[in-house]
């Protein structure tokens, strides 16, 4: 076993899976993290503007099924209630 | 007859390109069909060395583009499959020498009498890539269970996706039973999930291609050698049959001494 297995107890053909599944979403559509951060910051001041959202508990992904890749964005609206009760 | 043109490539070089267009050559001309094979990498050429043809090479593709000869000049007959040829590359020239309907059209002339036609495609995704793939039937990838080479296969899916030349089919390469065993190679279907195209021959790591490259003489001829019978494989999948898949786990002692009390 080498020294990063013992570190991570991860074998390294899953970390190669892991990178690969990783590089090959960006490849196929050509964002990198760095501009997906950036959308991810322009759609949430887009959307922030119109309703209340919790920015932390926002999730902005790439995601892929077979060859095809989406842009998924989950994004949890704060209940008009509570804030009326502010 | 309509001959059917096969285009072997792989975005990444040294994946084995060219060790599967011999051998593929050599198993479907064994059985019985007229194949020919073009060398696409242009001012490196290798599938005449690898196939031991190099020293008959008078005309190259670049002289049937340009007209200094007839196709026919150019097909160098194989020293012991008499219904198979090659068409080398030119090695002064450059891959601008030829351009993809030069390609379309040699390939046209050639399926009027020709099985098979399998084009050798330089690495990389410009102009010797664009020659390659232009006159196929199907693009077959070769990969190997390694980050640079996948990687470079996706590259090469997306960009006959987006040329419409069909789905390609994947060749796993050089894979080795006992590295995946212990985890430290992608297998199969590692490779499997993250391209998603339709896997047509999976090759184990054979250090006899080596010798076999040494000799000019492709494995597919050995009866005994694994990688030899797994390209057998691959030729037959291409001819319309179905052939299970080889088992890649490393032989035990026993395994083997049973094989050897089967011969």
């Amino acid at each position: 076993m080498s020294f990063f297995e013992r570190l991570t107890g991860k074998k390294s053909a899953s970390s190669a899976k892991e990178r690969l599944q990783l590089v090959l979403i960006h490849d196929r559509v050509d964002l990198t993290p760095a501009v997906l951060d950036a959308l991810k910051e322009e759609l949430l001041a887009v959307i922030s503007r119109h309703v209340d959202i919790d920015p932390s508990s926002v999730h902005v992904e790439l995601a892929s099924e077979g060859r095809n890749q989406r842009l998924v964005a989950d994004i949890p609206l704060k209940a008009a209630a509570r804030q009326r009760a502010r | 007859m309509t001959g059917k043109v096969i285009t072997i490539t792989s975005g990444k070089g040294g994946v084995g390109k060219t060790t599967a267009v011999a051998n593929l050559a050599v198993a479907l001309a064994a059985d019985g069909k007229k194949v020919v094979c073009i060398d696409g990498d242009i001012g490196l050429r290798n599938l005449d060395v690898v196939m031991g043809l190099e020293n008959r090479i008078v005309y190259d593709i670049v002289d049937v583009v340009e007209g200094r000869c007839k196709t026919r000049q150019a097909m160098i007959r194989d020293k012991r499959l008499p219904e198979l040829f090659l068409i080398p590359a030119a090695q002064t020239r450059d891959k601008n020498a030829v351009s993809p309907s030069d390609m379309v059209r040699l390939c046209d002339e050639l399926r009027q009498d020709i099985d098979w036609i399998l084009i050798d495609s330089p690495a990389g995704i410009e102009r010797g890539f664009r020659n390659a793939i232009a006159p196929a039937d199907k693009v077959l990838i070769v990969t190997n269970p390694e980050m640079s080479a996948v990687r470079d296969a996706d590259r090469v899916v997306g960009l006959l996706e987006a040329e419409e030349k069909g789905s390609p089919s994947l060749v796993v390469n050089r894979l080795n039973p006992a590295m995946i065993k212990r985890g430290d190679m992608l297998s199969v279907d590692d490779v499997y999930d993250l391209l998603r195209i339709d896997v047509i021959g999976i090759v184990p790591e054979d250090e006899n291609v080596i010798v076999a490259s040494n000799r000019g003489a492709p494995l597919a001829l050995e009866a005994k050698s694994r990688a030899g019978q797994a390209f057998r494989n691959i030729a037959r999948r291409l001819e319309g049959h179905q052939v299970p898949f080889m088992e890649l786990e490393s032989q035990g002692l026993w395994e083997r001494l049973a094989r050897m009390g089967r011969k």
